[in-house]
C-alpha cells in the first residue's frame, strides 16, 4: 500500500456502505424492543421454559424458512412450502404405519418426495422459464390434493420412535430442551457458513443480483437455479420430520399457514423479495420474532385474530423498508 | 475514483519514415460470414489486431460491427471464416470458451453484481479457493486472499478506491466501469475487448476510462475498443477499423486522417480510392 494514488478523497464511510450490517441489526433490534416490550406486560414471558417453548413453536417454520431463503435469495419465490412439507409427512408416516418400511428408510422417502417436489419447481422455472410465483401455486395445489387422496383425508397415529425423535429433551438446569431445537441451530449455521464462504453459496447471491453479470461470469446460472429449489425440497422433509416429532402424527391438513409464515420470516429477516441481499440468519431471527409476538400476545389474552392482523403489519412493514433501502442502492 | 494525473506516458511514436518491421498479430480474423435469416451482418469481414496497440472498431448502425466482435468474443459462432489467435487457429463455441482462451471482454451494461463486493465481484466465477482436499471439496473460499489481489489489481490500474470489501452499489458510474475493466485486465491473457466502454458515463468519467484503458494497453495487453464516440476513439486508438456493409472498409490511423474523413468512409461518402494511401494504417 506504499504508492497511494495521488488525489484519492478519503471520504468517510458511507450509511449504504454499511448496510450489509444494518441489515441484519433491523430484525435484531426488533426483536429485542419486541422481549424487552412482552417482558413488561407478562412476568411469565421472561423465563428459561417460555424462551425453549418459543424455539418448539418457531422450529418447523424456522426449517421450512431456509429453503425459502436461498429461493427469494435468487429473487424467487415458493407458495408450495407448507403443503410439500405435509405431503412428505403424510409419505413418512403412512410408509411406515401402513406398509411396514423400516422408520428411518420411510422418513428418507418422505424426504425424497420433498426433495422431488423442489426438483420439479426448479424444473419447470429453468425449463420453460416460468415465473416461480405461478409454478410453486401450481405444485402447491399438487401437493395438496396429493396428501388428501393418498391419505383419504385421514390422520395417521401410532408413529414409530423413529419419527418422534426431534421431540425428544434434554435439560440445561431447569430448562427443557427439545433436540429439534438444535437441529434446528446446526441447520442455521451450516446454511451460513455455505452462503457466506463457499463459491456455491456466492454464485447464489450471485445469480439473485444480476442474472445477466452472473451467467456472463461464466456461472451456470440455470443449473444454480435448479439445484436451490431442490435443496429448499430436501430442507422441507427435514421441517416435515420435525413437526410429526412435535404432533406425534401425519396431518393431511397440516402445513395451510406455513407459505406466508416462511415469507414473513425471511422478509423480517431483512432478505430482499428483489433476491441477491439478505443473511440466512436473519431469517432464524425472523421467524424468532414472529414466535415471540404470537407467544407475548397470547400471554396477554390477546385473541388469535389480532396475532394474525399484527404479522400482517409487520410483514408490510417490513417489505416497505426493503423498497425503500433498494431505491437507495 | 481519482486517477493519477500524470500523462499518458507512451512515447511519441515519431519514427515514421523508418518502415518498422511487421508487427506481430495477436488477434486475426478472415473471411467472417455470419447470416440471421435474409440480413447478413457480416459478409467476409477481415480484422486484425496487433500486440501492445489500441484497436478502435467503429462503423454505422447495421455494418456488422457488433456481429464481429461477438464473433471475437465467442458470443456468436460465425457461418464461416477463421478466427486466428497467435498464429493458431481457434473455435470459440462460447464467451466462456474465449475466456479460457485469454480474451476477456468488458460489456455494455456493466456486467458486475451491485450488492456484492469489489473483491467479490473481480473474482466472480473465479473465486480463490483455500489449500486442503476438504476446502476443495466444499469449495470453500479465500476471502483474505481475494481481498489482497483484488488491491493488488486495482492498484496496478492506479484505481484509488478505499476499501475492496464494500458493495459495487456504492461505487460512481466511472468507478463501477473500472471495477470492470481491472477484472479484465486480471484475467486477460492476450485480449481486452471493451464494448462501448465511456457510452454511460459523463465527460469527467469517460475521461477516466480512458486513462484506464491506455493503462491496460500500457500493460502489455492490446485492447479492441467499440465505440460510438469518436472524439473518444480519436483521443485513444492507435488504429481504426472501419466496417462497413459487413466488411472492413478501411483501416486507419488517427493521427494522419481527420474524423470528417473517417465519417465519410463509414457512411459510403468517400470510397478508399479516395482517400490520401498515407492516412491507411
Amino acid at each position: 500500500m506504499a504508492e497511494q494514488p495521488s488525489g484519492v478523497t478519503q471520504s468517510p464511510r458511507s450509511l449504504l456502505e454499511r448496510l450489509p450490517s444494518l441489515t441484519i441489526l433491523g430484525p435484531l433490534v426488533a426483536l429485542l424492543l419486541a422481549v424487552i416490550f412482552f417482558s413488561l406486560q407478562s412476568e411469565r414471558f421472561l423465563t428459561g421454559q417460555n424462551f425453549s417453548l418459543i424455539l418448539q413453536q418457531v422450529s418447523v417454520v424456522a426449517v421450512l424458512a431456509i429453503g425459502q431463503t436461498l429461493i427469494i435469495l435468487t429473487a424467487g419465490i415458493d407458495l408450495s412450502v407448507g403443503f410439500v412439507m405435509a405431503l412428505g409427512t403424510m409419505v413418512m408416516a403412512k410408509f411406515a404405519v401402513e406398509l411396514g418400511m423400516p422408520p428411518l428408510l420411510a422418513i428418507l422417502c418422505g424426504m425424497a418426495v420433498t426433495t422431488a417436489f423442489g426438483f420439479l419447481n426448479g424444473f419447470l422455472i429453468t425449463r420453460f422459464k416460468l415465473p416461480p410465483f405461478i409454478v410453486t401455486l401450481g405444485t402447491m395445489n399438487i401437493a395438496f390434493a396429493l396428501t388428501q387422496i393418498y391419505s383419504r383425508a385421514q390422520t395417521v397415529s401410532n408413529l414409530p420412535d423413529a419419527h418422534l425423535l426431534w421431540g425428544n429433551t434434554f435439560r440445561i438446569g431447569e430448562t427443557v430442551f427439545t433436540y429439534g431445537v438444535v437441529l434446528v441451530i446446526v441447520l442455521y449455521l451450516l446454511v451460513w457458513f455455505f452462503l457466506s464462504e463457499t463459491a456455491p453459496g456466492r454464485h447464489l447471491y450471485a445469480v439473485g443480483n444480476n442474472p445477466e453479470a452472473a451467467r456472463l461470469m461464466g456461472i451456470p446460472t440455470q443449473r444454480v437455479l435448479l439445484l436451490t429449489y431442490t435443496i429448499a425440497g430436501f430442507f422441507y422433509g427435514i421441517a416435515g420430520w420435525l413437526l410429526i416429532s412435535r404432533t406425534s402424527v401425519a396431518d393431511p391438513n397440516a402445513g395451510q399457514t406455513e407459505n406466508l409464515e416462511t415469507i414473513t420470516a425471511v422478509v423480517l429477516g431483512g432478505t430482499s423479495l428483489f433476491g441477491g441481499r439478505g443473511m440466512v440468519l436473519g431469517t432464524l431471527l425472523g421467524a424468532i420474532i414472529v414466535g415471540v409476538f404470537r407467544n407475548g400476545l397470547t400471554l396477554m389474552g390477546v385473541s388469535s385474530v389480532y396475532q394474525v392482523l399484527i404479522t400482517g403489519i409487520l410483514v408490510i412493514l417490513a417489505v416497505v423498508a426493503d423498497q425503500i433501502s433498494k431505491r437507495r442502492g | 475514483m481519482e486517477l493519477n494525473p500524470v500523462q499518458n506516458a507512451r512515447p511519441n511514436p515519431v519514427l515514421e519514415p523508418t518502415p518498422a518491421p511487421k508487427p506481430k498479430v495477436v488477434l486475426e480474423a478472415r473471411g467472417l460470414v455470419k447470416r440471421y435469416g435474409h440480413v447478413t451482418a457480416l459478409d467476409g469481414a477481415d480484422f486484425e489486431l496487433r500486440e501492445g496497440e489500441i484497436l478502435a472498431v467503429i462503423g454505422d448502425n447495421g455494418a456488422g460491427k457488433s456481429t464481429l466482435i461477438k464473433a471475437l468474443s465467442g458470443a456468436i459462432i460465425p457461418d464461416a471464416g477463421e478466427i486466428y489467435l497467435d498464429g493458431k487457429q481457434v473455435h470459440f463455441r462460447s464467451p466462456i470458451d474465449a475466456r479460457k482462451h485469454g480474451i476477456e471482454t468488458v460489456y455494455q451494461d456493466l456486467a458486475v453484481a451491485p450488492a456484492m463486493t469489489i473483491a467479490e465481484n473481480l473474482f466472480l466465477g473465479r473465486e480463490i479457493l483455500r489449500p486442503g482436499w476438504f476446502a476443495r471439496l466444499i469449495r470453500w473460499i479465500d476471502k483474505k486472499k481475494m481481498l489482497e489481489e483484488a488491491i493488488t489489481d486495482m492498484q496496478d490500474l492506479k484505481i484509488g478506491i478505499r476499501s475492496m470489501s464494500q458493495a459495487v452499489e456504492t461505487l460512481s458510474g466511472g468507478q463501477r466501469q473500472g471495477v470492470a475493466v481491472a477484472r479484465s485486465a486480471a484475467f486477460a491473457r492476450h485480449v481486452v475487448i471493451m464494448d462501448e466502454p465511456t457510452a454511460a458515463l459523463g465527460v469527467k468519467e469517460g475521461n477516466m476510462v480512458l486513462e484506464l484503458i491506455r493503462r491496460v494497453r500500457d500493460s502489455g495487453l492490446p485492447v479492441i475498443i467499440i465505440s460510438h464516440n469518436m472524439p473518444h476513439v480519436f483521443e485513444i486508438a492507435d488504429r481504426i477499423h472501419i466496417q462497413r456493409l459487413g466488411k472492413r472498409a478501411a483501416v486507419v490511423n488517427p493521427k494522419k486522417i481527420s474524423m470528417s474523413d473517417t465519417v465519410a468512409v463509414m457512411t459510403g461518402a468517400k470510397t478508399l480510392a479516395e482517400l490520401n494511401p498515407e492516412v491507411l494504417a
